[in-house]
């Protein structure tokens, strides 16, 4: 069971939230991305063995989307920070 | 290969089962190989045997970086069909399903397939007409499907709940009589066994932990017991495909995932089918132990971690005994997880890659036991060939770019929708 310290709401057990994947993918410029470029927005992924930076979303809670920074090995939550903001540094 | 049969049963029960043969060598890695399979779970082990029977190359070696069977192929809950819409996949897992029909007679080896039907539960009238249309496409494909209506399900498991106040009412199902289940491990074990009797060099302990490209060629692997040069290299890690693809710089259109599944203390014999409800997200089997298995969804969050977790044990859990009321006396023997390797489009990528000589069988999601004889079949003659078979062309890494995805359900690119 992992205990999610959501960014506005505080710390909030599991049941609570839903994932949203990897995060920072940027969707590719329309009329410059080739065939590939758009087969890696839409379905190619990190996928790491380790620290992952992925999007939850407060679902029976405030309704926010944010970033986590997890280790999907341990499940260990490293950091939690908001939608606009970049990775952290030195995780 | 000493053949097992009911004499040398008999022969082994004189001597109190002192004397038995080891199934299979336990060999010191050579230097080089013609092939080298990473991952000794029951879809590596099928390619090296098809590879060595079916297409004369037996200096092949698996490696695998813990013992036979350890990953999903011993955590998963056996049920094998090819009870699928769409005609690659139908086309695919029916030749895998003909191949369960043989296994036992094709390994000498007892795999305990038992086709005891797999029932899909329809809940609403909209499910009865989506299972009437996958029904009528089943069989066009020449696949047996029977449509039951609310009765028929009633006569096959009276121990669902029927009545007025049920949670999941029963409007009918969808069943295919072929489906079933079969023993896991012995499915590892029987075909390590016929690989090694055809000169398969099947290495436990050995963990791959880089792969040698010179431009865009493979070379071969490090791994924790030296390096080992390969002439090609074919990939049957499941849910690590992300993990180990990367070490030979590659991304892929997966994720990887926890699904975990229980069992029940044992039970005398009560449930002579598999009965699986999607409504409900949870499907349960009885085990020749007397074990009722079951599980049902994903966590649903990126995970490389091979252990349980209460919330998804409680939802498939709480769904079981919405279906069976009397499932709720029983005790939780135990339950575990194992590392999914989820597609995007929900259907497997067996084929090659960008990189020449490398080769992947991944991406299995949540059936890829029920895969394993095809697979190896149609991924030992991808690599021998160095091009698919007809059966696997559909399965190209390149269906993401070129639009061609397989997408049973309709769900879009999220790999826990499928
Ligand atoms: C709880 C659960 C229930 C399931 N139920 C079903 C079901 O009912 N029906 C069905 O069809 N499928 C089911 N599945 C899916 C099925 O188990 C898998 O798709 C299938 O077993 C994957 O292929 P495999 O057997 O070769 O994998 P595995 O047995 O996982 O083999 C892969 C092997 O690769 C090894 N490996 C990984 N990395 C390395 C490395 N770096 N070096 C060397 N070796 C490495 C691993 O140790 C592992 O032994 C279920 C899975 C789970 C977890
Ligand atoms: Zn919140």
């Amino acid at each position: 069971m992992l205990l999610i310290p959501c960014p506005w709401c505080g710390p909030r057990e599991e049941g609570e939230f839903a994932p949203g994947g990897e995060g920072h993918i940027r969707r590719p410029e329309p009329q410059a991305a080739s065939d590939q470029d758009w087969a890696e927005y839409l379905y190619y992924r990190t996928n790491p063995k380790g620290l992952h930076f992925e999007r939850w979303v407060h679902a029976a809670g405030c309704r926010r989307w944010f970033n986590v920074a997890r280790d999907t090995v341990t499940h260990e939550i490293r950091a939690v920070y908001k939608m606009s903001e970049n990775r952290p540094e030195g995780l | 290969m000493a053949r097992y049969s009911i004499f040398s049963l008999a022969r082994h029960a004189l001597r109190h089962h002192e004397d038995w043969p080891r199934a299979w060598r336990d060999p010191q890695p050579k230097p080089a190989y013609d092939v080298v399979i990473v991952g000794g779970g029951g879809h590596g082990l099928a390619t090296a045997y098809y590879l060595a029977k079916n297409h004369g190359i037996s200096n092949v070696a698996v490696l695998e970086k813990g013992w036979l069977g350890g990953g999903n192929t011993g955590r998963n809950t056996t049920i094998v069909r090819s009870n699928y819409l769409l005609p690659a996949n139908a086309r695919f897992y029916e030749h895998s399903l003909k191949l369960w029909e043989g296994l036992s007679r094709e390994l000498n080896y007892n795999v305990m397939f038992s086709q005891r039907g797999v029932l899909n539960l329809a809940h609403s009238d909209a499910q009865m007409d989506a299972y009437a249309r996958r029904g009528n496409a089943m069989r066009l494909n020449g696949i047996d499907a029977v449509l039951l209506d609310r009765d028929g399900v009633r006569d096959m498991v009276p121990q669902l709940d029927f009545s007025a106040a049920a949670r999941f009412p029963i409007r009918g199902g969808l069943l295919q009589p072929r489906g079933g289940t079969a023993r896991h491990d012995a499915v590892a074990w029987g075909f390590a066994r016929a690989a090694d009797a055809r000169g398969v060099d099947i290495i436990q302990n050995c963990e791959v932990t880089g792969i040698l490209r010179e431009g865009d060629r493979v070379t071969g692997v490090e791994t924790t017991r030296g390096t080992i040069r390969a002439g090609k290299i074919g990939l049957a890690v499941a849910g690590h495909t992300g993990h180990v693809a990367a070490m030979a710089g590659l991304r892929l259109p997966i994720e990887s995932h926890l699904l975990q599944a229980a069992v029940s203390e044992p039970l005398k014999p009560l449930l002579d089918t598999v009965v699986t409800s999607g409504a409900a997200h949870v499907y349960v089997s009885q085990s020749d132990k007397g074990e009722l298995v079951f599980g049902g969804d994903l966590d649903f969050y990126n995970s490389y971690a091979q252990r349980g977790n209460l919330p998804a044990i409680a939802s498939f859990t709480t769904a079981l005994i919405a279906l069976f009321p009397g499932f709720g006396r029983l005790r939780l023997m135990r339950h575990w997880g194992g590392v999914m390797d989820m597609t995007m489009d929900g259907s497997p990528i067996i084929g090659k890659t960008p990189l020449r000589n490398f080769y992947i069988d991944g991406g299995w999601c949540y059936g890829g036991f029920k895969a394993t004889p095809g697979s190896g079949w149609v991924f030992a003659h991808t690599i021998a060939n160095d091009a698919p078979h007809p059966l696997n062309e559909a399965f190209s890494l390149e269906r993401f770019a070129s639009g061609h995805v397989i997408d049973e359900r309709g769900a879009g690119p999220v790999p826990g929708a499928h």
